[in-house]
């Protein structure tokens, strides 16, 4: 069943720029859908555009959630259905956690945000969903503030803060892209559990395709604002059409297969 | 061999935050030693914290080590001070990660490009247009200043000015992890090709491993400070000897589909110590999956397990 469908998304900030040119895209219920491109490609604005997180743009199109429309849907709306229905997991979890309180009392507000609870219940739930994003010792870890976090450790409390309401849908923008390669392999190691654990659909927004190949089950690829290419992993892997994922795929060293002796490049010179 | 650096120190004084009396140190780098040869790729690999870049800051001599030495072009750079220093950086320059922050916004490109003569108290013997041509830029970019340039740009006058003087050794700090993916490829064949028509050799420090295997000869792998393997490139990649190796390369994501479903993951518990308070023994043993009581109670030294491969772990993994 189709859990989230976006059709002929344009946005458009107001210094003329075209971000989002045209987009259409399928996520059903319990998959994986892998945004990817380069910067610029529009795919965090994209994910802005369907949480209605872009007020100073033009966005035009369809956005279809569950069967609701969101494009007409009033501001208060909006916030009842972001966090409850919609979550999002940033890049950058010291910018989205607020240093002056602890963990577990940022994912009670977001929790008590949505439901009629008192304080004792939701930090029970807090807790729980620490114990469930393999934070150690949660009960004790709860009290710490963020900075007393590492870097792998406040991205766990971003996916419980995102996970504690059971959205159906998890918006991941580039959520291993500030951390370390063995700290990245813990994350999404911890989302690829979430996820058969919990059915939730997660748009995997990021630009390295390794990440996509470990977790998506549908990929597209974003350059310029536009869709160059969409299937599931297995055929854009293996037999990308367009010229722009083959020279996607082919630019990156990789740590294993043969070594080309200069990388193919992606047309126009920096 | 160009350069050899024995048992680098750097320790870092901490302070306490509000009398700012020295509350102890932190110890960056833990007895490095490393040789970079005429006309090869030393990779230096690491996440984050383990001491990369201030090794980098040590052999370019822009930190001075706490103990230990650096012989470059016959001189122990490690106690030199900075007058005596000046002949020596002709031949040993350096390329930064941030290719905005490290050029000056309020210099034309040329100015800055001039930089290195007249800090050597030089005049230009390569006009900026020629050395922009070096590393694919045009003419008349000469007069324009950096922000009117692309990363991607802004990196190739880093180069061009680390170029300028000719130099023998080029020390490279993540030169390509502030970039995109499509230019970070430009930049890699880029020194590659500088490397085979000016026989430079180039310190490459990177947490990229596909980047570092696609440019380097031999490859040091750092963890907190110290590094725990060494060996050819390829040896590394086909047969990684510490486990912390393994683990690191077990968690790059291939852009394969089938590979990733069905290889074998080490995922590492934990994060990395902090190095204000290094487990006693071996420092991996927190994470390493098969930790007894040898690695609690003694550091392994780095040593030579087979021709050109040296581990820092009392167990390696046999390798061909």
């Amino acid at each position: 069943m189709s859990l989230l469908t976006v059709r002929d998304l344009n946005v458009e900030f107001r210094s003329g720029v075209r971000a989002v040119d045209g987009l259409d895209l399928d996520l059903d219920a319990g998959r994986v859908l892998g945004v990817v491109g380069e910067s610029g490609s529009g795919k965090s604005v994209t994910s802005l555009a369907v949480l209605g997180l872009l007020r100073d743009a033009r966005v035009s199109g369809e956005i279809r959630f569950a069967g609701r429309e969101l494009t007409a849907l009033d501001q208060r709306s909006l916030r009842r259905l972001r966090g409850d229905r919609i979550a999002m997991v940033f890049q950058d979890p010291l910018s989205c956690l607020n240093p002056y309180y602890s963990v577990a009392f940022q994912i009670a507000e977001a929790y008590r945000a949505h439901h009629r609870t008192g304080r004792r219940q939701a930090h029970r739930v807090a807790v729980h969903m620490l114990d469930r994003v393999g934070i150690p010792e949660p009960e004790r870890r709860a009290r710490c503030y963020p900075h007393e976090f590492s870097g792998g450790m406040r991205q766990r409390v971003m996916i419980a803060m995102a996970l504690c309401l059971e959205p159906d849908l998890l918006i991941a923008d580039e959520p291993t892209t500030a951390l370390d390669v063995t700290v990245q392999a813990q994350i999404l190691q911890l989302l690829r559990e979430l996820r058969k654990e919990s059915g939730t659909a997660i748009m995997l927004i990021t630009h390295d395709m390794g990440v996509v190949a470990g977790l998506a089950d549908h990929v597209v690829v974003m350059h310029q604002g536009r869709a160059v290419e969409r299937g599931p992993v297995r055929d854009v892997f293996h037999r990308p059409q367009q010229p722009y994922t083959r020279g996607l795929l082919a630019c990156v060293p990789r740590i294993d297969g043969p070594l080309p002796d200069r990388l193919p490049t992606l047309g126009a010179t920096t | 061999m160009l350069l050899e650096a024995r048992n680098l120190v750097k320790r870092f004084p901490v302070r306490h935050a509000l009398t700012r009396r020295q509350a102890g140190h932190i110890t960056a780098v833990d007895g490095v030693s490393l040789d970079v040869g005429p006309g090869e790729t030393l990779g230096l690999v690491g996440e984050s914290g383990c001491g990369k870049s201030t090794v980098a800051k040590l052999l370019t001599r822009l930190e001075r080590p706490t103990s230990g030495s650096i012989h470059f072009a016959g001189r122990d750079l490690a106690g030199l001070d900075e007058t005596a220093l000046r002949p020596v950086r002709r031949d040993l320059q350096m390329v930064f990660q941030d290719p905005f922050s490290s050029l000056n916004p309020r210099h034309t490109v040329r100015q800055i490009l001039a930089g290195p003569y007249r800090y050597q108290g030089l005049e230009p013997d390569q006009p900026a247009e020629e050395l922009l041509a070096r590393v694919g830029l045009r003419p008349e970019h000469a007069d324009r200043h950096p922000h009117e340039f692309s990363g991607g740009q802004a990196q190739r006058i880093g180069i061009a000015r680390a170029l300028a003087l000719n130099p023998k050794l080029v020390v490279c700090d993540e030169p390509v992890s502030a970039l995109d993916v499509s230019v970070q490829a430009q930049i890699l064949n880029l020194l590659r090709d500088l490397q085979e028509q000016y026989g430079l050799s180039y310190l490459f420090i990177a947490h990229d491993l596909g980047a570092v295997r696609h440019i380097s000869t031999r490859i040091a792998v750092m963890y907190l400070g110290s590094i725990v393997e060494t060996a050819d490139r390829d040896a590394l990649f086909a047969h990684p000897a510490h486990p912390y190796t393994r683990a690191l390369l077990s968690a790059v994501p291939l852009p394969d589909p089938d590979l990733e479903a069905s290889r074998e993951r080490i995922v590492l518990h934990g994060d990395l110590p902090s190095p204000l308070d290094p487990p006693g023994g071996c420092r991996f043993r927190t994470r390493c999956p098969k930790p007894d009581e040898l690695c609690a109670a003694e550091r392994p030294r780095l040593r030579t397990i087979a021709p050109g491969r040296q581990v820092a772990c009392h167990y390696p993994e046999r390798t061909p």
